[in-house]
């Protein structure tokens, strides 16, 4: 088994003349967190985009789970074993949370093709297991989606990732618009990731929150990786100057 | 409350607060509409809607007029069981009311029988080799049409990416032309005994029954029902989690398309005859049924008892009409309203929903 989950070589996005991303060399060790940060316009969705292929890449290779891969889109990123929290929510407003977190791999009492019969108290229960670890306040999750909060459906649509990761975690902000409380529910689910040994990218403008959860710390700025930091050896300020600019050039 | 165990995180969770099912509130129209037609029966014509008031018979209700409203809603009601699906994947289907007709007219030919009266059967479409054949040839014939209508239906709407009010227009268009063509507009009958006898009394209504109780449980516990509300609900999210959207709306469309068939076998049998226009308005008759019982044409929402209480509403609706002396063209004007006045409620609903979040 290779020392890493995921490696990226030269990866490099260019739109037209604009070069979004550049010779990104990037790796993840299994069960790190690793927090990417930068400036808006950095890179850090371009990079993250390229992963879980919902973009085709310019250039470079992805290493995935000791196989070079060139995923066709998103969903087959995911069959892979990438779970991604985009931050645009992919929830079905009108199916209730055991739904909605079962979808596409739900559970069956007995197989008949399309008409399979769903399990649907199993699902129940796993459902409520799942987000027990989340502290998510939901009054009922049988109710549909559509009645709940921006945090609640946050949490579901987290709870859904974490449920079922197998190999590596992508957030992309999760947090961004989310109430104190709810950023605090979404942290805990990233700890217990933590626990079972899921290996995630944060991608994060919140240095607290990356101070509080990951191991190390890439930064990014115009389109290239200019420091990879162990937590316990860097600081805010630090950070902030690789950020800003400040310091820089460190190539990793 | 003793057991607050519903909730998560702490929150308590009371039952009793739900909010009411959709399909009450449905049923509550239909009391209302009900005892609406009742208290103007009463009030203009002197007589009752719902109960028997005719001298020399017996028994508490008007049987003969609510079993002639379900018999009138049952067949377009088997069709609405299909619509009500496509619609809750987000879909619409334009093309039943066509596919009646092109089935009515297949199904007809082999289900005719070689002597009438002692003669040869005047009307016969094939020769001798198509006469008196089992019921189940006319059947899986029509309902193959069904099929093969509601396939191209969907292939074209997954695969090519058209909207389906137009890939379901064309195929009302063509499916007529079909039916038109098939014995140069000429209608089809002398069916066999047992095919007259599909349709024959009451069954049109157990077939309805039989097939709304069907697909309410597949709709509710199975993964088909599951994908289709999570198509119509959100369709990018859906596929994002692994779903074959295509493959699903093809079946969808060919489900719809099937029902519509088996609602020309009724409709033929009933009548003892094909003929080419059967069926239309079909379509609309059968949209309205389901939007009166609020299935959402955003898709992802409703029910089939929504749309079987829509039925019962739609067939009330007409049919107290006509108890009310109304001319017939008044029907016509009224059930565009309906059908209007039920989207606009619709729209009006989801505002409140979207306010209170």
């Amino acid at each position: 088994m290779s020392e890493f989950i995921l490696e990226t070589r030269g990866l490099t996005k260019r739109y037209g003349g604009v070069h979004a991303l550049e010779d990104a060399n990037f790796n993840l060790r299994h069960g790190e967190h690793v927090a990417v940060v930068g400036d808006n316009g950095a890179g850090k969705s371009t990079f993250v985009r390229q992963i879980t292929a919902v973009e085709q890449r310019s250039a470079g290779d992805v290493i995935f789970d000791g196989a070079p891969v060139h995923f066709a889109g998103p969903l087959q990123a995911r069959e892979s074993g990438i779970e991604t929290v985009f931050q645009t929510l992919a929830l079905a407003d009108d199916l209730d949370v055991p739904s909605n977190l079962f979808l596409g791999r739900e559970l069956f009492k007995l197989k008949l093709g399309p008409f399979s019969i769903l399990d649907r108290k199993a699902m129940r229960e796993k459902t409520m297991e799942a987000l027990k670890t989340t502290a998510v306040k939901i009054p009922n999750v049988d109710n549909p989606i559509r009645n709940m909060s921006g945090g609640q459906r946050q949490c579901v649509s987290i709870a859904r990732t974490a449920a079922f990761a197998s190999k590596l975690v992508i957030m992309d902000e999760p947090t961004a618009a989310l109430g104190v409380q709810e950023t605090a529910q979404v942290e805990n689910i990233i700890r217990g990731l933590k626990e079972r040994g899921v290996p995630l990218i944060l991608v994060s403008h919140n240095l607290r929150q990356v101070f509080d959860l990951v191991d190390r710390i890439v930064v990014f700025r115009r389109g290239r990786i200019v420091a990879s930091l162990r937590r316990d050896e860097t600081d805010g300020n630090d950070i902030v100057s690789y950020i800003t600019g400040v310091k820089g050039g460190v190539e990793v | 409350m003793a057991e607050p165990t519903h909730g998560l995180g702490g929150l308590k969770y009371d039952p009793s607060k739900k909010a009411r099912p959709q399909e009450l509130n449905v049923f509550i129209a239909f009391v209302i509409i009900v005892a609406a037609f009742e208290i103007l029966g009463r009030l203009i014509i002197g007589e009752s809607f719902l109960f028997n008031s005719r001298e020399g018979t017996t028994g508490l209700f008007n049987t003969q007029r609510l079993s002639i409203i379900i018999l009138q809603v049952a067949t377009v009601g088997i069709i609405a069981i299909g619509v009500t699906q496509v619609i809750i994947t987000g879909g619409i289907d334009l093309s039943s009311g066509s596919i009646v007709g092109a089935t009515a007219m297949v199904a007809m030919s082999f289900a005719q029988t070689a002597l009438v009266n002692g003669n040869p059967n005047p009307k016969a479409i094939f020769g001798d080799w198509a006469m008196d054949l089992p019921i189940l040839v006319p059947i899986l014939v029509g309902l193959a049409c069904g099929l093969l209508a509601g396939l191209i239906n969907g292939a074209l709407i997954a695969y090519t990416k058209i909207p389906p009010f137009i890939a379901t227009l064309g195929m009302m268009v063509s499916a007529r032309g079909f039916a038109r063509w098939w014995s140069t507009g000429n209608p089809i009958s002398f069916p066999t005994e047992s095919y007259n006898a599909i349709g024959s009394g009451m069954r049109p209504v157990f077939v309805f029954v039989a097939l709304a109780v069907l697909f309410h449980l597949i709709m509710t516990y199975t993964k088909y029902g599951k994908h289709s509300y999570a198509i119509g609900s959100n369709e990018q999210a859906t596929r994002m989690s692994g779903i074959n959207v295509d493959r699903h709306k093809v079946l969808v469309y060919v489900i719809a398309g099937m029902l519509a068939s088996i609602a020309a076998i009724v409709v033929s049998s009933k009548g003892q005859t094909a003929q080419a226009n059967m069926g239309v308005m079909y379509e609309l008759d059968a949209i309205a049924m389901a939007v009166i019982g609020g299935i959402s044409l955003q898709g992802g929402r409703g029910s089939i008892i929504g749309t079987v209480i829509g039925a019962l509403i739609f067939g009330v609706i007409i049919s107290g009409f006509t108890f009310l002396r109304l001319d017939a063209y008044y029907q016509e004007m009224v059930k565009g309203a309906i059908i209007v006045g039920a989207v606009v409620l619709d729209q009006w609903r989801q505002k409140s929903r979207g306010a209170r979040v």
